[in-house]
């Protein structure tokens, strides 16, 4: 399958990026969520400006107690980062579940939000974890919460002719996470992710992050689940609560099809975040 | 649009359209038709080539990714007339039934052990989860790149 004719630039600066885009132009950086779009012209720009080799855009670096992972960085670069693994393991976890090695070795964690799959696993981790969105345009530069920045099936906070240069994710090296998927038997794709990030003294946990996508339309953060596992012993009771209120969190945005209805999905994610917490305590 | 890469260590130069995919350029504007077509979205890995070293679908770039890269496709594994020790593991063990995963397959596993030399049957299951052969006959291609691993760590 071939793409339907278009420009093709390649920029080597985020300033030259963004001089480039054009109305009707998409930025390509690892472009194994696009092309596939593409192919199936789902997806149809009269204009590729090619961002991967800008190097701005694909260093992940730890200062300040977070996280900045450029927009072009790989999913395989993610998820074989010190860095990454010892602030927010659970992100690489998400990250080297993308795919295979192959697909990992070129798509990139801007790319996937941008796109906004429901079933990919880093966005349950971004939201779960309070990560932000760095977003440049001609207009200047602006950060969108996680939250915000998923806004509804495969739609997202970016506006035309704006770009991800970085993805913010705060160092969470004194928490203990995971994130944990039910992957569709033939594609892999999550049909249920969750995340868990637990701030626990001694046995009882002070606070939880939770969030859940493959599930739903988009990532969502589970503030219900979370204020259940708050302050408990993470015993049976307080998992049956927090299992309760996921249900609830989700409840909205939850999605389905023939073979996975939202009422399964729903019932996994609450399995899920019992396996997550129990992944995520070791 | 014009792109330049090496493929098998030589330098090739065309004029092709910006859509091209890198897997049609190697296949009909560089007739190396070894890397195949199979599902065409980026699941089957019968297109895996190496770029710059690394693992890719053929299938899912552009040859304007690839420009200026160093490229190895099936065509380009053995050296000095030699099989490399991926293809000769897969003839000993019969890794293959009608052969259309296999150059990818050999690709990805021949990339896989040269990082992982030692890597237990479970690694190598897991990493192979990009390759798809519809035949079935994963056990004998489990088989080759076991020899293989065992081979590049000093072992059986």
């Amino acid at each position: 399958m071939w793409p339907q004719q278009f420009d093709y630039q390649r920029a080597d600066s985020i300033a030259g990026a963004l001089a480039a885009i054009g109305a009707d132009g998409k930025f390509l950086a690892g472009g194994h969520s696009l092309l596939p779009a593409m192919k199936l012209r789902l997806s149809t720009p009269d204009q590729l400006v090619d961002i991967s080799r800008i190097d701005a855009l694909r260093g992940i670096a730890n200062g300040n107690g977070s996280l900045s992972i450029g927009g072009a960085a790989t999913h395989a670069d993610i998820a074989a980062s010190a860095a990454v693994g010892a602030a927010c393991p659970a992100l690489a976890q998400a990250c080297g579940m993308v795919g295979d090695q192959a697909v990992r070795n070129f798509g990139t964690l801007g790319g996937n939000i941008a796109h906004a799959d429901p079933a990919s696993d880093p966005p349950s981790v971004l939201v779960a974890v309070g990560a932000s969105v760095t977003i440049a345009s001609a207009d200047g530069e602006r950060t969108v919460g996680a939250e915000d920045f998923f806004v509804d099936l495969f739609e997202t906070a970016l506006d035309d002719g704006e770009l991800i240069t970085s993805i913010n994710v705060p160092d969470l090296s004194d928490h203990q996470m995971a994130y944990v998927k039910l992957p569709h038997p033939a594609s892999r794709y999550a049909i249920v992710g969750v995340c868990v990030a637990l701030m626990m003294d001694g046995d009882t946990c002070g606070h939880a992050h939770v969030g859940v996508g493959g599930a739903t339309v988009k990532a969502v953060k589970c503030a219900g689940a979370e204020a259940a596992l708050a302050g408990s012993s993470l015993d049976d009771a307080a998992l049956s609560a927090a299992v309760a209120a996921l249900s609830d969190d989700i409840g909205e945005w939850l999605t389905g099809d023939v073979a996975y209805p939202e009422a399964y999905r729903s019932a996994m994610a609450g399995v899920f975040l019992k396996r997550a917490i129990s992944a995520a305590k070791g | 649009m014009h792109v330049s890469m090496t493929i098998n260590g030589e330098a090739v130069s065309r004029e092709v359209e910006a859509r091209t995919l890198l897997v049609h350029f190697i296949r009909e504007d560089l007739d190396l038709t070894g890397t195949k077509i199979g599902c065409d979205t980026s699941q089957c890995g019968a297109c895996t080539i190496h770029v710059n070293g690394k693992i890719a679908k053929a299938c899912t770039l552009l040859a304007a990714q690839a420009d200026g890269a160093d490229i190895t496709t099936i065509e380009g594994l053995a050296e000095n007339g030699e099989h490399h020790p991926m293809q000769t593991a897969f003839w000993e063990n019969h890794g293959l039934q009608c052969g259309y995963c296999t150059p990818g397959m050999i690709m990805a596993s021949a990339a896989f052990v040269r990082d992982n030399p030692g890597a237990s049957e479970g690694d190598i299951r897991h990493y192979l989860e990009g390759n798809i052969c519809r035949c079935t006959g994963y056990h004998n291609i489990v088989k080759a790149v076991k020899q293989v691993a065992d081979a590049a760590a000093g072992g059986a």
